[in-house]
């Protein structure tokens, strides 16, 4: 027996909730798209924010996907070995490892960027290039994707499917690019998917590292919330929208897909 | 350990200890070149205490609040169905994606001077009323993106919930009270512990959203980041960055499973 339970106290916690979450982002999106934001509609439709918008920040838009996508290859080409190490060895060193992985997680991106800047801010040129700003994305990032491929190399039937390959003679080079990768390419995917969320939103370590000259999309939203009209600070968050939401969806698509052809 | 597993930890192992490890360690020490009483500054003096004292007790009224409300648009939501209740859920998770400074922008759209909150006051006769950039504006802020993870985990954790043991109690009549207390809250026990240690860590650390409010309402991201641009006291930023870290670490040890790391997203 089910009983369907009205439930009006949460209804009216969750539309209340719903107005304070949506108002803001309907607000933002309306305040990008009008000549002035305090007369509203009133005083017409416009879409030279956006165009000003794309003329003086055009550039962290593109700085910031490519940040992303090199922490994903970075961390994929570093972290899928690592993660096969430590499924394969329940040791407590593993597991400490691990652990100590994750840390950059649990301390807050300002302390890491301190502590990033004291130790190489002197080295000018890395300084003041995107790979001090990738280093440090890459950092904050890598324990997502170690996390989540090591849980699925460890599943029992992959150990199985080794160990089998292995007695017919298969080197290691042979079993783990042809065996093991494919057979945890939805868990790849998953953690990449997570990777790049984090990287393109990234704001608390990215505003420590970055100079004049290497900023990126959420360093530049600041720089325009603190020095620009607001109807330019919604349009770059409009920008935002346009450009990461979409790319996100598509990658979560992509990693449904995988994880649907993988299953069976 | 075998040879081949040691060869490959190896690029990660170095990558860390380079850009992680090696650092933080500078980082840790540094206070103590200059004079170990500098670790304590956030005990001895006024100004650096009040920081502290403003941000947890703004953390963990935000982490409260969040998993109230979370909870029960969770709940609503994991358990009612109705159209477009997907779509409401992926609508209200959405924001996990975006930065701290564009939640902070939100508030000055809200509640700034040209907010919408401070013109509906005017209208109604009551003057502008901005909050924005006090307290308040900074605890909406904060809830505004604590919810979302809220939201999404104890949705969740509800729709996996034993409907079974909640049909046993009514039939044994007990009172809606009971049922939350004795069914719902022992259920959703795990959701709550994780959500609650994410929440407070990522409140106390919070950075982009107080900067972008320039908030009258001190907080200590903001004590540190002034410390190191305004006053360039590097060793007063690192020892007021380790009382910070070492809050939100042990906030999260706490409650050490596989949901904190998939569940933190950056702010």
């Amino acid at each position: 027996m089910t009983r369907r339970t009205q439930s009006p106290g949460l209804a009216l916690i969750t539309a209340i909730v719903a107005v304070f979450m949506l108002t803001p982002m309907a607000l933002s999106t309306s305040a990008a798209l009008v000549n002035n934001y305090s007369q509203g509609f009133a005083s017409g439709l416009t879409l030279r924010w956006l165009e000003q918008v794309i003329t003086v920040y055009g550039q962290t838009v593109v700085w910031s996907i490519a940040i992303a996508v090199a922490c994903v290859i970075g961390n994929i080409l570093i972290g899928v070995p690592a993660a096969y190490a430590l499924a394969r060895n329940p040791s407590r060193w593993a597991k400490t490892f691990e652990e100590v992985l994750t840390l950059p997680v649990a301390v807050p991106g300002l302390a890491t960027g301190l502590a990033l800047i004291l130790a190489y801010g002197t080295l000018r040129d890395f300084r003041q290039s995107y790979s001090f700003i990738l280093v440090g994305h890459m950092i904050f990032t890598l324990p997502f994707l170690v996390r989540t491929v090591t849980a699925a190399f460890q599943r029992p039937d992959l150990v199985a499917m080794d160990e089998a390959a292995k007695t017919l003679g298969a080197n290691f080079r042979q079993r783990f690019l042809g065996i093991l990768v494919p057979a945890v390419l939805p868990a790849i995917a998953a953690g990449s998917l997570m990777v790049f969320t984090l990287s393109i939103g990234e704001f608390n370590l990215t505003w420590m590292l970055h100079t004049p000259l290497t900023r990126t999309l959420p360093v530049g939203l600041a720089d325009s919330y603190a020095s620009m009209r607001l109807e330019v600070g919604s349009a770059y968050t409009l920008v935002f929208f346009i450009v990461v939401l979409p790319m996100l969806w598509l990658l979560q698509w992509c990693t449904h897909l995988l994880e649907k052809k993988y299953a069976n | 350990m075998k040879s081949t597993h040691r060869l490959l930890l190896l690029p990660v192992a170095i990558f860390f200890m380079a850009f992680w490890l090696l650092p933080v360690s500078r980082l840790l020490i540094l206070p103590a070149e200059q004079d170990w009483r500098l670790y304590f500054v956030f005990l001895t003096e006024a100004r650096y205490a009040w920081s502290l004292i403003n941000t947890l007790g703004l953390s963990i009224s935000v982490t409260l609040v969040t998993l109230i409300l979370g909870a029960a648009v969770g709940l609503y939501l994991g358990r009612q169905q109705f159209p477009g209740r997907q779509l409401l859920l992926s609508i209200l998770t959405l924001p996990l994606s975006f930065p701290g400074v564009i939640i902070g922008f939100f508030m000055i759209l809200l509640a700034g001077r040209q907010g919408l909150v401070t013109d509906i006051t005017q209208a109604l006769g009551l003057g502008r009323f901005s909050f924005a950039y006090g307290l308040a504006g900074l605890f909406l802020a904060y809830l505004y993106f604590s919810l979302p993870r809220a939201i999404a985990a104890y949705a969740a954790a509800a729709q996996s919930m034993d409907k079974s043991v909640e049909e046993a109690a009514r039939s044994l009549g007990a009172r809606r009270w009971h049922i939350i207390r004795d069914v719902w809250m022992v259920q959703l026990e795990p959701t709550t512990s994780a959500c609650a240690a994410i929440v407070f860590a990522t409140s106390m650390g919070a950075f982009g959203t107080a900067f972008t409010l320039s908030s009258q309402f001190e907080v200590l991201p903001i004590t540190i980041y002034s410390e190191f641009t305004n006053f360039a006291n590097f060793t007063l930023a690192a020892s007021l960055s380790i009382t910070l870290g070492l809050f939100t670490w042990f906030a999260l040890f706490l409650t050490r499973r596989q949901e904190i790391v998939t569940g933190v997203a950056s702010q």
